[in-house]
């Protein structure tokens, strides 16, 4: 996400010459960033191997703009109620699904990972999400799950959860290290 | 003076905390139309008919259809048993809770495993019982996924010539016993509604009894009769619903006028609710060959978040009797209308005959998961008595006279607020693991738990195969910090005999034998046998794994006596073990991994049965 003014600094000295010049004209902001084209999450492997290249692909601009993002991080936790996820993954310890907030994946934890997860569902009882929720949502949701193991920043995440459950506050929550995909399973 | 103004107040507290126990101590009304006159008059005894004679073989997990556990044999006594030792292991090759029984028909032990759903034959008349067959069904992996607690069996049932199995997935089959092969496969639930088949099957007088899971899915509950010869749908009666649906016809009559009504099914929700209510059949079914009546409970109602389903919900958490051929019902009893905790009607039922102002009385004996050990005459389901067997501050105790439960509305959760201290919690004062019965001691053996939770809840949106729960919970030990209990209770005067706590919750059924012993296992993996008259542990052996599962006794081909436990954690209890769950966030497991934060230091997963028997 671009935006204009790089410090706080250069900020106020801009908004004290507008106020000078006698507020003529209003501010001109873009804290939005130009929108990105929304696609469905898919085709994000959960491989760690790539012949030939060692490297694994970029994020794409849609993933990295949602990944640090407090407000995809706050409607994703809305969602994640709403839809039930946390009726199988608790408030990402897990129950009937696998947990969130530790250390490892079975399909990988990054977000484009986490997204294609939802998206497509995963064979031993994850459902396929992408007939019934938006692209946008998934994404919100993919930030969300990866919040839960404290990667994102402090300042993205939420202090207090929507929910009254007994989970400690996200803020407090100690970053947990990303184990390649398959990590999990058993 | 500042002293004696402290013993002032320090009497005061001690009287208000006295004055708060004893308004808050749940006791049964009316009690006394419940005792019967002398508890010597003579002994309780199993149903007649139900129970016959012993013949040395395991061939349904409640031992007979009076479900009592109980073998007569009786080799193994409390002089003996510390001789007791391992004489054949078993590996299933999972690592998910292992909660099926063996059966064991005419020196061949059956084992079944959990998903995937192998059933093993193993051959006790070989050198280390070598495996006649293994049979593999296939499930489908998704399943998994579906099931609340643990892609869990809770075993088979063998009927002439065949074993009956039901597969995770929703299907229930029938094997030859002794060549392995399928002979049919019917759908009975859809893993797409969220629906799944953990219980064990039940078959007499030619049908296969089969009921679905999903109470925390938004599932339509319901049981379903399988013609036994061709595994063709014979009658289906579901718990929510018209009359029609829940098959209460002509020949149904609810003892008590709150169970009196025309379709109250759906009269008792809000619109169209019934239809994702829950009340699923996910327990135990007995069966009275005398009246050709089966009995048994339903589960919770769905979404937990109570407040969003006003009405008494009917008919969930209740038991009900049918008549077996056409599973008209016969009656009806709501043990918890409007249940607020997930408190499931689905425990084992016992059916006993016991003695009753100078004569008998055809009784069920329930230890329900809300507290409270219920005897009601099975005739008609008129409750007899009802005691609390564990802590219970969720209800003030039991109406006689009108058969209602009476709530402690202090404890209801409502939206927006924790609601704290409520015992018990969502698993009961016992979940689903057996009692055993025995008629030498007249006493219940309950394996339970004694947990207390904390529980928020919310409201619950509806997505056909996902969770339809609403509801954050947190359990944690209740009164006395021991988080299991096995109690001992003597069903005639509705009071226990004695009792052991146990660190860990109690989650393995108990077996009872006519050599004067109670077996059971911890989740940390020991197996023990204690005395029935005393509860004194006499023998303990400490298995790979924790023990959820279910113990027998049989007759080897050389004509003594074993004893068989499955050993494999998991369920909702172990699951913070076998899923690898994260006890850090407190709601895991919907609350449970809170619980047992300490279990997966003192266990691992596994699955393997061991049989034991005393040195040749």
């Amino acid at each position: 996400m671009s935006l204009p003014f790089r410090n706080s600094g250069s900020a106020a000295a801009a908004v004290a010459l507008l106020a000078l010049l006698g507020a003529c004209d209003r501010e001109s902001r873009n804290t939005r960033g130009q929108p990105l084209g929304e696609t469905v999450p898919t085709g994000a492997s959960p491989d760690t191997i790539y012949p030939g290249n060692s490297q694994p692909p970029p994020l794409t601009a849609q993933a990295a703009a949602y990944e640090n993002n407090a407000y995809a991080i706050s409607q994703g936790q809305q969602l994640f109620t709403q839809m039930n996820c946390v009726g199988c993954h608790s408030h990402g310890g897990g129950g009937m699904g696998p947990p969130l907030m530790d250390a490892k994946w079975r399909y990988g934890g990054r977000i484009d990972q986490i997204a294609a997860s939802i998206a497509e569902g995963r064979p031993n009882g994850m459902p396929a999400w992408r007939s019934k929720l938006t692209s946008e949502q998934i994404w919100q949701l993919a930030a969300y799950v990866r919040s839960l193991s404290g990667q994102v920043p402090k300042d993205a995440v939420s202090a207090r959860a929507d929910t009254l459950s007994n989970t400690p506050p996200q803020t407090q929550q100690t970053p947990e290290p990303v184990l390649p995909a398959g990590s999990a399973q058993q | 003076m500042r002293r004696v103004i402290g013993a002032v107040i320090a009497v005061g507290v001690v009287l208000i905390i006295a004055g708060l126990f004893w308004l808050n101590h749940p006791r049964s009304h009316n009690s006394v139309a419940a005792v019967p006159t002398s508890p010597n008059a003579a002994k309780i005894v199993p149903a007649a008919g139900a129970s016959p004679p012993d013949d040395g073989n395991w061939t349904m997990p409640g031992k007979d259809y009076a479900s009592t556990r109980f073998s007569a044999l009786n080799q193994i006594t409390p002089a003996n048993v510390g001789k007791l030792q391992v004489a054949l292991t078993f590996s299933t090759g999972t690592t998910e809770g292992f909660e099926a029984p063996p059966l064991v028909v005419n020196n061949t032990m059956y084992v079944v495993t959990p998903w995937p759903n192998y059933v093993y034959a193993l051959d006790l008349t070989k050198p280390g019982a070598a495996a006649k067959w293994v049979y593999k069904p296939n499930p489908a992996a998704a399943a998994k996924g579906e099931a609340c607690c643990g892609p869990v069996n809770r075993g088979a049932f063998y009927d002439n010539g065949r074993l009956f199995v039901n597969l995770l997935d929703g299907n229930t089959v029938a094997v030859d016993a002794n060549s392995g092969k399928e002979i049919w496969r019917t759908q009975v639930a859809d893993i797409q509604k969220g629906e799944t088949i953990t219980m064990a099957p039940l078959v007499a007088a030619g049908k296969v009894l089969v009921g679905n899971s999903g109470g925390e899915m938004g599932v339509r509950g319901r049981l379903t009769a399988l013609d036994e010869g061709s595994g063709k749908i014979a009658w289906i009666a579901y718990t929510n619903g018209p009359d029609k649906d829940v098959l209460i016809g002509q020949n149904f009559h609810a003892f008590y006028p709150k169970d009196q009504g025309h379709d109250l099914g759906v009269s008792s929700w809000p619109p169209d609710y019934w239809k994702i209510g829950g009340g699923s059949v996910w327990g135990w079914i007995s069966y009275d060959p005398q009246t050709k009546t089966i009995y048994y409970g339903t589960s919770n109602p769905g979404p937990w978040n109570a407040p969003q389903r006003p009405g008494d919900n009917k008919w969930t958490a209740s038991v009900f009797a049918r008549d077996i051929d056409t599973g008209q019902a016969k009656w009806a009893y709501q043990t918890t209308p409007h249940d607020l905790f997930d408190h499931d009607d689905i425990n084992e039922i016992i059916l006993a005959d016991l003695p009753y102002h100078g004569g008998r009385v055809p009784v069920m004996l329930r230890p329900d998961r809300n507290g409270f050990f219920y005897v009601q005459d099975r005739r008609t389901g008129q409750v007899l008595s009802a005691n609390p067997y564990g802590y219970v501050n969720a209800y003030k105790g039991v109406d006689l006279k009108s058969g209602q439960i009476i709530p402690n509305h202090a404890l209801d959760p409502k939206e927006n607020r924790v609601t704290r201290g409520i015992c018990p919690a969502s698993p009961g004062a016992k979940d689903w693991n057996p009692s055993a019965f025995s008629p030498v001691t007249g006493l219940v053996y309950i394996p339970h738990i004694n947990l207390c939770m904390d529980m928020a809840v919310q409201n619950a949106n509806y997505v056909a195969g996902t969770p339809f729960v609403g509801a954050d919970v947190k359990m944690y030990a209740g009164p006395g910090g021991n988080r299991g209990v096995l109690t001992a209770w003597d069903p005639i005067n509705g009071r226990k005999a004695w009792e052991i706590k146990e660190d860990l919750p109690l989650w393995s059924p108990a077996l009872a034998t006519a050599g004067g012993l109670v077996f059971y296992g911890t989740m940390d993996g020991w197996f023990k046998a204690v005395d029935a008259k005393t509860g004194k542990l006499l023998w303990q052996f400490k298995t790979g794994s924790g023990i959820i599962g279910q113990p027998i006794s049989y007759r080897g081909p050389d004509g003594r006596q074993y004893i068989a436990v499955p050993s494999g954690v998991g369920g909702w209890a172990g699951a913070v073990v076998a899923a690898q769950l994260d006890p850090k966030d407190p709601t895991a497991a919907l609350g449970f991994a809170n619980a047992v934060k300490d279990l997966p230091t003192k266990t691992s997963p596994g699955g393997m049965v061991y049989v034991f028997a005393l040195p040749q």
